[in-house]
């Protein structure tokens, strides 16, 4: 059977499961719909938080980043784990003790305010829609590499499928959605993974065989630092990020993915603060599964794309090498007419590459915009992972997975983040502040009305990507560590903490690394272009400034908290209540 | 408004636990995986660079088994001040 059958096989069994349980777990009350009721054992709620936390980023681009990036790509590895440790003890079981829905919730009842509560609601609309626009282009994307359509029919499918069981079940349909998109996604990470050790280690355990012996003898991570020597490349093993960048990159990250408001929320829906902290434990548990196969997964493949290309002759190269390079995501200009592929450090091209019509004397697809560099070879990062299968020569069902597995990654994610947007708007704006007296049924109405709208929104970001969205959606995670941590843990370990003293620090935060992003990464305020390495404040790249406006949000917090009057006895009286596990209840809706 | 005792010394105990767990979480991450990489370099683990190994796939395993230690402590304290829960959930 061909790949494209296998392919639309595997999505179309998959999706049909998706579908079958969003039916079964159509949600009845407000309390269904934004947190599946409170009754999510600590297993499916860790099995759902891995789903809705592993997007189409980490699936498809986080292994290939890495293979590019080789050490410095451990800033994305630690970030996006660590930060699990954050949730765990510092969040999650004081939040699941408070007892309400959603983050702007804690926020606006901890701080007696209903400002505070709004900056948190635009906080996390501002958060969760970055992230979505770039999960509804991923959801587009693997449509269009392995079935064939075209990126904006690929993003209407996935607009549909996440219509149908957000729409229906809300938090309860898409927990249970996730926990199967976990076992789809996972297994569809493992199983090449696991191939390609066998082949090129001879050891099972992708994990061990990254630091095994390759044929010859000599450790796979040598040999791999070798031939980047040899190419001019910096060794893979070495970094060439600063080491201050390199640890407010993780910092940020860290700190970023335990604020983020679609993770946190995952955590209302356990009955008690004891399962609370067991299922973080077993959400990072079933995470590191997949992070720490990745970085195994970028050895294998740097290798063996520079093993099968590097000087060889195109005419001789793989059939893959020529089918992707068809999709535009390889590209080789014989910059030497030697038909031989050069692949060295430096750019190939100047931007992405350009595809003239015509084909050059190796028949290869000709590109415009080649660059003076002596490298012929353009590789799109995201390949790393899709053609990884491929380049091992794994059988057709295999290279299938890959495709049902990244759509699940994207599709969990997507739906998490659009319950958060929803929830913001239902819960937050209209039930607490316009329109209290809102009957139960009229909020639920509500939700499904605004998560229907952020569905839509979101798929018009995939279909027409704003250039911005691009470069921020990483950036995502700046804002949450600049805006909602230190909020939310001063809130729970510092009970002299105030309105005054959060809102501010939010507001400062939120605005200061909105401004150094928007700065260095579109150039639209200032310069035009954006601006070179050179001018970043304290050589802090805009990954990393999440970590300096963070600090900055603790400082002025901490700062106008105490010149300001203490908050209420009664409110002292919450965060005494939030330290203490027993009798946690129920979620209430109060 | 007067705090319980008990609360008090629960509080002080879980915020001891959390000092010592996120030194580690610290010390693993950003010590051993970042700031000191390059000393750790030097030595090895099978295939792989100590610092390099720390930072792409030690730190995830401690980060993993500091909060299983962490779940451990805090039912262990909960049961010492009695704040265990009921399980409420069925089966």
């Amino acid at each position: 059977m061909s790949v494209q059958l296998w392919t639309w096989i595997l999505v179309g069994i998959t999706f049909a499961l998706y579908f079958g349980i969003a039916i079964w777990a159509r949600a009845g009350s407000t309390k269904e719909f934004y947190v599946a009721g409170g009754g999510v054992s600590p297993l499916a709620n860790g099995m759902a938080t891995a789903a809705d936390w592993m997007s189409a980023a980490s699936f498809i681009s986080m292994a290939g980043i890495i293979s590019f990036a080789g050490y410095d790509g451990s800033v994305y590895l630690m970030g996006w784990t660590g930060g699990y440790v954050l949730l765990a003890l510092l969040l999650a079981p004081y939040l699941r003790k408070f007892g309400k829905f959603t983050v702007p919730d804690f926020i606006g009842d901890r701080y007696y305010s209903n400002t505070a509560r709004t900056v948190a609601v635009i906080c996390a609309l501002i958060v969760s829609f970055t992230y979505v626009a770039g999960q509804m282009r991923g959801v587009g994307i693997v449509f269009s590499q392995f079935l064939q359509v075209e990126i904006t029919t690929g993003v209407i499918i996935g607009m549909a499928v996440v219509l149908v069981f957000a729409f229906l079940g809300g938090m309860k349909g898409i927990t249970y959605t996730q926990v199967a998109q976990y076992c789809v996604l996972i297994f569809a990470f493992m199983v090449p993974a696991i191939f390609i050790s066998i082949q090129m280690t001879g050891n099972i355990i992708p994990q061990i065989g990254m630091g095994g012996r390759v044929e010859d003898g000599t450790y796979l991570l040598e040999k791999l630092d070798t031939l980047h020597t040899q190419l001019g490349f910096k060794e893979y093993t070495e970094g060439s990020k600063s080491t201050w960048d390199v640890f407010a990159i993780t910092l940020a990250l860290m700190a970023g993915t335990a604020g983020l408001p679609h993770v946190i929320v995952r955590f209302f829906t356990v009955p008690n603060v004891k399962d609370a902290r067991k299922s973080a434990g077993l959400a990072l548990l079933l995470i590191a599964i997949l992070y720490t196969t990745a970085p195994a997964v970028s050895v294998f493949a740097r290798t063996n794309l520079i093993e099968t290309v590097s000087n060889q002759e195109y005419t001789a190269l793989p059939q893959w090498f020529k089918n992707w390079e068809d999709t535009g995501l390889i590209a080789w200009s014989d910059k030497n007419g030697d038909g031989k592929i050069q692949y060295v450090n430096g750019e190939a091209t100047t931007g992405k590459p350009e595809f003239t019509k015509a084909r050059g004397a190796s028949g290869e697809r000709l590109i415009a915009n080649a660059s003076a560099e002596t490298n012929e070879l353009y590789v799109d990062r995201d390949i790393m992972v899709l053609a990884n299968p491929e380049i091992a020569q794994l059988p057709a069902w295999v290279i299938a997975l890959v495709a049902a597995g990244g759509l699940a990654a994207a599709l969990s994610t997507a739906a998490g983040l659009l319950l958060v947007i929803s929830t913001s708007v239902s819960h937050d704006l209209i039930k607490k502040q316009l329109k209290p007296n809102i009957s139960e049924k009229g909020e639920l109405m509500a939700a499904r009305i605004s998560i229907f709208v952020a569905i839509i929104v979101a798929g018009l970001f995939g279909i027409y990507p704003p250039g911005f969205v691009a470069a921020v959606v990483a950036l995502a995670f700046g804002l949450a560590a600049a805006s909602f941590f230190p909020a939310i843990v001063l809130g729970i370990f510092d009970k002299r903490m105030n309105k005054q003293g959060a809102i501010s620090g939010m507001v400062v935060g939120i605005i200061l690394m909105l401004f150094y992003m928007i700065r260095f990464k579109t150039g639209l305020i200032g310069v035009m272009e954006p601006l070179p390495a050179s001018a970043w404040w304290f050589d802090t790249s805009p990954e990393g400034f999440g970590t300096v406006a963070m600090t900055v949000n603790v400082i002025i917090s901490v700062i106008v908290s105490r010149l300001t009057p203490a908050p209420p006895e009664s409110v002292q009286e919450i965060v005494e209540h939030i330290r203490i596990p027993s009798g946690a209840g129920e979620a209430q809706s109060h | 408004m007067s705090i319980p005792e008990n609360a008090r010394k629960y509080w002080r105990a879980n915020l001891k636990y959390l000092a010592v767990l996120l030194l580690i979480w610290f010390a693993v991450s950003f010590g051993c995986g970042i700031l000191f990489k390059d000393f750790l370099n030097r030595y090895s683990l099978g295939g792989f660079k100590l610092g390099f190994w720390f930072a792409q796939q030690g730190s995830i395993y401690v980060f993993v088994m500091l909060i299983f230690v962490y779940v451990w402590l805090m039912n262990r304290l909960d049961k010492k001040y009695g704040c265990n829960e009921p399980n409420s959930r069925k089966k």
